[in-house]
């Protein structure tokens, strides 16, 4: 495979080799010096169509702890219209002998046409397009499941093995909040099954799509009957935009009446937090909306992984770029095979 | 009538009409003066076409063709365009009216009809739009379209729906004073804010707003009864569900006046095409699933849909050459018409051929209300008729390249697919606009 | 396919490696043995082992780690990509200790210089040197070892494996292809095809 782009793409054991990798160059991340010299000579381009600090920050950081050159390419604001502009920096970038291209876009399937157009010949990675995907976050949430929840033992007892080649079969997620819309969601239903977890989705229902009976997980709607009857190893809570409430101009294609309402149904707290297993997991993307979807109580709380998946994200993305880069780019790029 | 006298006199030897036994068929003085026994012997001064194996159809006529001129000259003109629908075996086109400016006035249609007509490849029909500027607020200057040179019959937004119920209820009365027909095409808006592609699995698993199914159906359901409640004539364009083909059905067992069109594309292509995020397969309305193909396969069969028409889109480069968000809707279709009827219904058995002239000629025709008077379309091969005639071989297998079609765009859908089917020769009364596959370029064209 | 090691050679170069280690640092307190993946680790492992039977009360576990130095290397690209090993230091770390180095075969000595490199990021040893079962030859720069179990004259045209119970099982599978049970160092003519790079 000679780019990231879809969850859907990886097989189990690509995603193995992904969090194994991950996991080694989290290893590094602890020591005093971090930076690698792996990468040392490639250029990482991350072309950013829509602001995400986060986001571009991770790969960033990833791409130079590899000693790769950096290059941020924010396309937001250009006036040329939007397809042109696609083209025509892509065009750039190959002109620049970008080895790997980190893209960012508000159009689903934006990074798909950038790696098959033929614009470029760069490896591509997706961070984050439109609602279709988001692959590196589902990675960095499997990473961060793995290292907390396998290598268990019975009864909630600490983590006992080291979870290298291991996948997370017989976990059981529940992913909370605005599927619809969620790259983030996509990205996990197929990462999680594909690495044999059990996944459960939580919405109201016009926050679900049309089409998800195919997926493969759960669908409910209701958030305390799936905490109380599937005792989640891990609770992810995703973000709620703002504008998809009534008053926000949506009219009468708002998605949910209020915030208050959604938080009564939704959201995460310190009743619902009390009704989970004392191993459970709480994770966020982020960034959080507190007192949204996610109460103080429950974002701080002990439980509460979402610091360290930032932290994750890193590791997980030094990975990615490893495997699309390392290797010798004139012969199959086996990183992720 | 300057043809009479500047046209040879066609034999069409050894073809097929319809699909029938061969006869020579003798088009001279711009209608079809004789039907002869297969290779009978040619008089002097005649002009042979061997049609062995060749079916004869009546010219096709398209009621749904995007010109792009006025406006947007860049992805189609009004003389590439007709050329291609030549090509593709038609002999007449209906020009839709989303051009810039709007073809909201007699002004627009006039100029289109008269451009088409100086080209001379295809009669072109100019559709006049129902509101002005396709805005959906205010009714256009109908009457005074349909009492332009270009004869306006047929009204439609396409493009944009006549969302409006009573905008849409006006428009319907006012066209019954010429016996006009609004075509409609059936999008709710509210339904399809920001929508890309069919609403279903594939949608929901790629990320791009859905276009439901029941956005379409439901302005079929409220325009036939609205039409019924007037007692009006309506048209629905490219149907492309299941649920629109039941609705048709009903209403025309109960009674109502309501025409039905299925594009191409949607006989035999679905949303699966979408997972590549190609935007050569981005078009409105979208790609559906394999149930809704089956289903209007099956509406044409039985006569539910009326007709085949192209929604021939062309678009350039630049406008599908992106991510799929920002391209386009639509695809070219009118030099691939033929062959994917021919592929969907008629090698698969459901269909004669004398069904393809129906649903590609003659219906058309009387759709738009040009079927009767000296530029009659969609007439019968028969003795006295206009000598509008296209020749196809049945036979015959090609791979669809876009960069090697007449139309000005590339946007085909079929690149790369074989198709069956060929169109050898057609004839605009009498007059050959393509002979052995390739259009005939027209020198000094003899119109006063 | 010739052997040119078989159990009994290895385990005696071995035992004599771990002695001549002993005497050049005057004991072994100080010693860290890093073995290079794969088979450094074992031979690394084997020799703390020796070590502690010749000095008693040396703890093996703090003596012996192991460096991966995947990404430190210099031929990333001209290969499919490599997996990436773990890199295990005894608790108390490599700083101002002497870090032995362990491989299975010395060739090229690009890997050696990648382990140095590693080396130098993770801590800082008062010494490096380095331990090798085998010494083949064909140096690409100026890096020799300190501690030697066979030096093997071989042309390029050779490849040079060794096999190890720990990493490579008891092969008595493989006995068609007159492969050994136990550990050995084989000999044998590269296939014309492959390009496979230097160890």
């Amino acid at each position: 495979m000679k780019h990231l782009l879809s969850t859907a793409d990886l097989s189990r054991a690509d995603a193995i080799r992904i969090l194994d990798t991950a996991a080694q160059m989290a290893a590094t991340q602890s020591r005093e010096i971090k930076k690698l010299p792996t990468l040392r000579g490639r250029t990482v381009v991350n072309l950013f169509f829509e602001d995400s600090t986060r986001t571009r920050i991770s790969f960033e950081t990833a791409a130079k702890r590899l000693s790769a050159d950096v290059i941020n390419f924010s396309a937001k604001g250009s006036s040329v219209s939007k397809g042109e502009s696609l083209k025509d920096t892509a065009l750039t970038l190959q002109a620049m002998g970008a080895d790997a291209v980190v893209i960012r876009h508000q159009a689903s399937g934006a990074p798909h046409t950038l790696a098959h157009a033929g614009w470029v010949d760069s490896a591509v990675v997706n961070a984050g397009d439109g609602m279709h995907q988001h692959p590196t976050q589902a990675l960095l949430d499997a990473f961060t499941m793995r290292r907390h929840l396998v290598g268990r033992g019975a009864a909630g007892a600490s983590i006992t093995g080291d979870p290298t080649g291991q996948d997370l079969a017989g976990l059981r997620i529940a992913i909370v909040g605005d599927v619809l819309h969620s790259r983030v969601a996509r990205s996990n239903v197929h990462l999680l099954h594909t690495l044999g977890a059990k996944v459960t989705l939580v919405s109201p229902p016009t926050l679900v799509p049309v089409g998800v009976e195919t997926w493969p997980c759960d669908v409910s709607y209701h958030l305390d009957e799936v905490l109380a009857e599937t005792a989640p190893d891990a609770v992810m809570m995703l973000r709620v935009q703002r504008e998809r409430m009534s008053g926000s101009g949506a009219g009468g294609g708002a998605f949910f009446p209020n915030p208050l309402e959604y938080t009564r149904n939704f959201g995460l707290d310190g009743r619902r937090l009390a009704l989970l297993p004392d191993h459970t997991i709480v994770m966020h993307p982020g960034p959080m909306n507190r007192g949204l979807e996610i109460s103080a109580e429950a974002a701080d709380s002990p439980r509460a992984v979402i610091v360290e998946q930032v932290a994750n994200g890193v590791a997980v993305r030094m990975a990615v770029l490893y495997l699309l880069l390392a290797g010798d780019a004139s012969t199959e790029r086996a990183g992720l095979e | 009538m300057s043809e009479q006298t500047t046209n040879p006199t066609y034999v069409l030897q050894g073809v097929a009409p319809l699909g029938a036994d061969p006869v020579d068929l003798v088009l001279a003085g711009g209608v079809i003066t004789e039907v002869r026994a297969a290779n009978s012997p040619v008089a002097d001064g005649e002009t042979v076409v061997d049609g062995t194996g060749l079916v004869a159809l009546p010219g096709l006529v398209d009621l749904h063709t995007h010109l792009r001129e006025p406006g947007r000259e860049d992805a189609e003109t009004i003389v590439s365009g007709t050329r291609a629908a030549a090509v593709g075996g038609f002999t007449a086109v209906h020009a839709m009216a989303n051009t810039t400016p709007v073809a909201d006035t007699a002004g627009v249609v006039e100029q289109v009809w008269r451009i088409g007509r100086d080209a001379g490849w295809v009669d072109v029909h100019p559709v006049g739009a129902v509101s002005v500027g396709l805005e959906g607020h205010h009714l256009a200057e109908i009457g005074a379209m349909a009492d332009s040179a270009a004869r306006v019959r047929v009204f439609s937004d396409d493009g944009k729906c006549v969302w409006d119920p009573i905008l849409m209820r006006r428009a319907l009365e006012y066209v019954k004073a010429f016996d006009g027909v609004v075509a409609q095409h059936a999008q709710e808006p509210r339904l399809t804010e920001g929508a890309q592609m069919n609403e279903g699995v594939v949608s929901a698993e790629l990320g791009l707003a859905g276009w439901p199914a029941v956005a379409e159906e439901a302005i079929i359901a409220r325009d036939v009864l609205l039409a019924e409640h007037v007692g009006s004539r309506l048209h629905v364009c490219h149907l492309s569900t299941a649920g629109s083909v039941e609705i048709i059905r009903w209403a025309k067992g109960r009674g109502i006046d309501v025409t039905a069109e299925v594009t191409p594309h949607h006989l035999i292509l679905t949303d699966e095409l979408a997972r590549d995020y190609d935007p050569t397969f981005k078009v409105n309305p979208p790609l559906r699933t394999a149930a809704d193909v089956e289903a209007v396969r099956q509406g044409l069969a039985d006569g539910t849909i009326d007709i085949v028409a192209t929604d021939h889109a062309p678009h350039t480069r630049e406008d599908k050459d992106c991510e799929w968000a920002a391209a386009a809707f639509g695809m070219t279709g009118l030099e691939t018409a033929l062959s994917v009827v021919q592929e969907t219904m008629v090698d698969s058995g459901r269909m004669s051929w004398a069904d393809v002239a129906r649903v590609l000629s003659s219906a058309p025709a009387r759709i738009g209300r040009i079927d009767e008077g000296p530029t009659a379309q969609g007439r019968p091969l028969e003795v006295g008729e206009p000598a509008n005639v296209v020749l196809v071989d049945p036979a015959a297998r090609r791979v669809v390249d876009g960069s090697a079609q007449a139309t000005a765009s590339t946007n085909t859908p079929f690149q790369g697919y074989e198709l069956p089917g060929r169109v050898v020769a057609t004839f605009l009364r009498g007059r050959a606009t393509v002979l052995a596959g390739a259009p005939v370029e027209q020198v000094a064209e003899v119109r006063a | 396919m010739t052997t040119v090691l078989g159990e009994t050679e290895i385990a005696r170069a071995l035992t004599r490696i771990a002695h001549e280690i002993v005497e050049r640092n005057k004991g072994a307190h100080d010693v860290v043995l890093l073995g290079i993946p794969t088979r450094g680790v074992p031979l690394a492992v084997r020799l703390a082992e020796r070590l502690a039977t010749i000095e008693p009360g040396l703890d093996i576990a703090s003596i012996v780690g192991e460096l991966d130095v995947t990404m430190y290397r210099d031929d990333l690209h001209k290969h499919p990509v490599r997996t990436i090993g773990a890199t295990h230091l005894p608790a108390s770390g490599i700083d101002g200790k002497v870090v032995v180095l362990v491989d299975d075969v010395l060739f090229s000595g690009r890997t050696i210089r990648a382990a140095l490199d590693a080396i130098s990021d993770i801590g800082r040893p008062r010494a490096v040197q380095l331990a090798a079962l085998v010494d083949r030859g064909h140096r690409e720069l100026p890096i020799r070892p300190d501690y030697v179990g066979k030096n093997l004259p071989t042309s390029l045209s050779e490849r040079v494996s060794v096999r190890l119970v720990e990493t490579d099982g008891p092969v008595g599978e493989d006995a068609a292809t007159s492969a050994p049970t136990t550990d050995a160092v084989l000999i044998s003519q590269r296939p014309t095809t492959s390009s496979e790079g230097t160890r």
